[in-house]
C-alpha cells in the first residue's frame, strides 16, 4: 500500500546545527533524510514507520572530503559519485572505489551517501566492507558535542547500531597507512550494477619475503552485519600462502559467517562462495610479489 | 524552501523546469515524479518500479541525472531540474533525441525518456564514451524492448555528430 504524502511531515531546517537541536529536543521522533535512495523506497512501498523526516541532504557540514596528513575525511553527505571521482581515495582507498561504482546505478550514485549507507545497516551494503578492512573511524554529532568511534562494532545486530536518537553521522576518517597493501574486492551477484551482492569481500594484504605479514578480510551479505574475519586473519598471519593454508582459511570463514537463505541467494551458495572469494585474495596476494 | 511551517501540510515551493520558474502547492513528501506529472503536467517522466531499480522516472536535478521517484519534493526546491520535454527546441529535437528516433533506440517508449537523460547526463561528463562507458552510464535504465544494442548505437550516433 503506497503511503499518502499527507500524512508525512519533512522539514529541512538548512544547517547541522538546527538538525541536531531538533533531534536533540524530540528524541526518536525525526528519521533523517539523506538522498532517499532507502527511506524512499520503504516509503513508496508503505514501509516507512517514521511520519517526521528531517532533511540533512546537501548540508554543507556533511559535505566534502578533507584530505588531511595522516586521513583523510569524508563527509558524510558525500555521494556515491563523490567518492568515485575522488584521486585520493582511487589511489589510496581503491576498496571504496569499487564499492561506489557497484552500488546502484549511475542515479542512485548521486543520491545516495556514504553516512546513508552506514545507518542503513545493509548487511549486503558494498561499501560497509571496505569501511571494515581500512579501518574507518566514524565522526558522530549531538549538541552533546562530538565522538570519534572506531566503526568495527559500530553495527551490533541486524539493523542495530551505536547511536544514539539525537545522533548523525557527521564524517568517515580513513587512516592514509595502506600504500604497500594489496587491495582486493570483489562483488557476486547477478549483475555488476543496480543488483545487490550475493556476497562481497574487500581485502588488504601485505607480504614480506612471501610470508603474510598484515592482512585484513571483510565480507559483505553472509552474516546479520557486515563482518570482518578476525579469526581468519589472525590464523594467516606469518604463514606462506599454500594449498593446505587455503584450506584451512575456508574452513575459518565458513565457521566465521551466519549465511541466510533470502530472494538473492541461499546460505549454502554463499558458503561456498564465500570461502572462495577468501581463497583467490589469498592467492591474489601470494602472487601479487608484494613485498611492503 | 519555504517550509518552515511546523504544522503538517501543503507547502509553496519554487523550482525551475525546463528553463521556466514554477511555484507549485504540495506536501513536502511527495514524490518528485508525482509533482512533474500531476502538478506540472510533464508525463514524458514514467513511473516503472518505483524504488529507483529501474530508471524510467530519470531526470535531470541541477545537472545530475537522479531517480524522481526517490526524491521527496522539498528537496528539489531551488533547483534547477529537466525533463525530457526540455531537450528539444520547438519541432528541432535535441542530436540525442534524432540519434534514437533513426537508431531505433525507442520501441515501446516507456524507458526511452529516462534512457534520453541518462544519456545525456553521460555525454556531459564524456563527450566521446567509449562502449563500456555507454554500457555503465545507462546501467541503471532497464529497457525491455530493444536489447540495448540500438540503444548504444544511439549514443554512440549523437556522440559522433557532437562538435565537443
Amino acid at each position: 500500500m503506497r503511503s499518502d504524502p499527507a500524512d508525512f511531515e519533512l522539514i529541512a531546517p538548512g544547517t547541522l546545527q538546527a538538525v541536531v537541536s531538533r533531534l536533540a529536543d524530540e528524541p526518536g521522533q525525526w528519521l533523517p533524510i539523506a538522498g532517499g535512495t532507502d527511506v524512499m523506497v520503504q516509503y513508496a512501498a508503505g514501509k516507512l514507520s517514521a511520519r517526521k523526516l528531517i532533511s540533512i541532504w546537501n548540508l554543507t557540514e556533511l559535505q566534502g572530503i578533507e584530505v588531511l596528513p595522516g586521513e583523510i575525511r569524508i563527509g558524510a553527505g558525500c555521494t556515491y559519485t563523490e567518492l568515485r571521482e575522488h584521486d585520493v581515495i582511487a589511489r589510496e582507498f581503491p576498496l571504496l572505489t569499487s564499492a561506489a561504482r557497484w552500488t546502484g546505478g549511475i542515479a542512485n550514485q548521486n543520491r545516495g551517501t556514504l553516512g546513508g549507507n552506514i545507518v542503513n545497516a545493509s548487511p549486503a551494503a558494498d561499501s560497509l566492507p571496505a569501511l571494515l578492512a581500512y579501518e574507518a573511524e566514524l565522526l558522530v554529532v549531538s549538541v552533546r558535542g562530538e565522538r570519534r568511534i572506531p566503526y568495527l562494532g559500530f553495527h551490533t545486530g541486524y539493523k542495530k547500531m551505536d547511536l544514539a536518537p539525537d545522533e548523525l553521522i557527521r564524517a568517515i576518517s580513513l587512516g592514509r597507512t595502506f600504500s604497500g597493501y594489496l587491495h582486493h574486492a570483489r562483488k557476486v551477484g547477478a549483475r555488476e550494477a543496480q543488483a545487490i551482492s550475493k556476497v562481497c569481500i574487500a581485502a588488504l594484504g601485505s607480504l614480506r619475503d612471501n610470508v603474510i605479514e598484515d592482512v585484513r578480510i571483510a565480507l559483505g551479505s553472509v552474516a546479520p552485519v557486515p563482518l570482518r574475519l578476525t579469526a581468519v586473519e589472525q590464523m594467516l598471519k606469518g604463514k606462506t600462502v599454500e594449498p593446505e593454508l587455503l584450506r584451512l582459511a575456508r574452513k575459518t570463514a565458513a565457521a566465521a559467517i551466519q549465511p541466510i537463505d533470502d530472494i538473492r541467494s541461499t546460505a549454502k551458495y554463499r558458503a561456498a562462495v564465500a570461502g572462495n572469494l577468501v581463497a583467490e585474495f589469498l592467492e591474489h596476494l601470494r602472487d601479487s610479489g608484494n613485498t611492503a | 524552501m519555504t517550509n518552515t511551517s511546523e504544522n503538517r501540510g501543503k507547502c509553496e515551493l519554487a523550482l525551475t523546469v525546463n528553463g521556466k520558474a514554477e511555484t507549485v502547492r504540495v506536501y513536502p513528501m511527495e514524490r518528485l515524479l508525482d509533482v512533474l506529472r500531476q502538478e506540472l503536467g510533464l508525463t514524458g517522466a514514467k513511473e516503472g518500479c518505483g524504488e529507483g531499480e529501474c530508471g524510467s522516472c530519470s531526470v535531470l536535478m541541477n545537472g545530475k541525472l537522479i531517480n524522481s521517484c526517490l526524491v521527496p519534493v522539498l528537496q528539489a526546491a531551488g533547483t534547477n531540474l529537466t525533463t525530457i520535454e526540455g531537450l528539444a527546441e520547438g519541432p528541432q529535437l535535441s542530436a540525442l533525441q534524432a540519434a534514437f528516433l533513426e537508431c531505433g533506440g525507442a520501441q515501446c517508449g516507456i524507458c526511452t525518456p529516462g534512457m534520453i537523460l541518462a544519456s545525456c547526463h553521460l555525454l556531459d561528463k564524456k563527450p566521446k564514451p567509449t562502449l563500456d562507458d555507454i554500457r555503465e552510464g545507462l546501467s541503471g535504465n532497464l529497457c525491455r524492448c530493444t536489447g540495448y544494442m540500438q540503444i548504444f548505437d544511439a549514443v554512440m550516433e549523437a556522440a559522433r555528430r557532437s562538435p565537443a
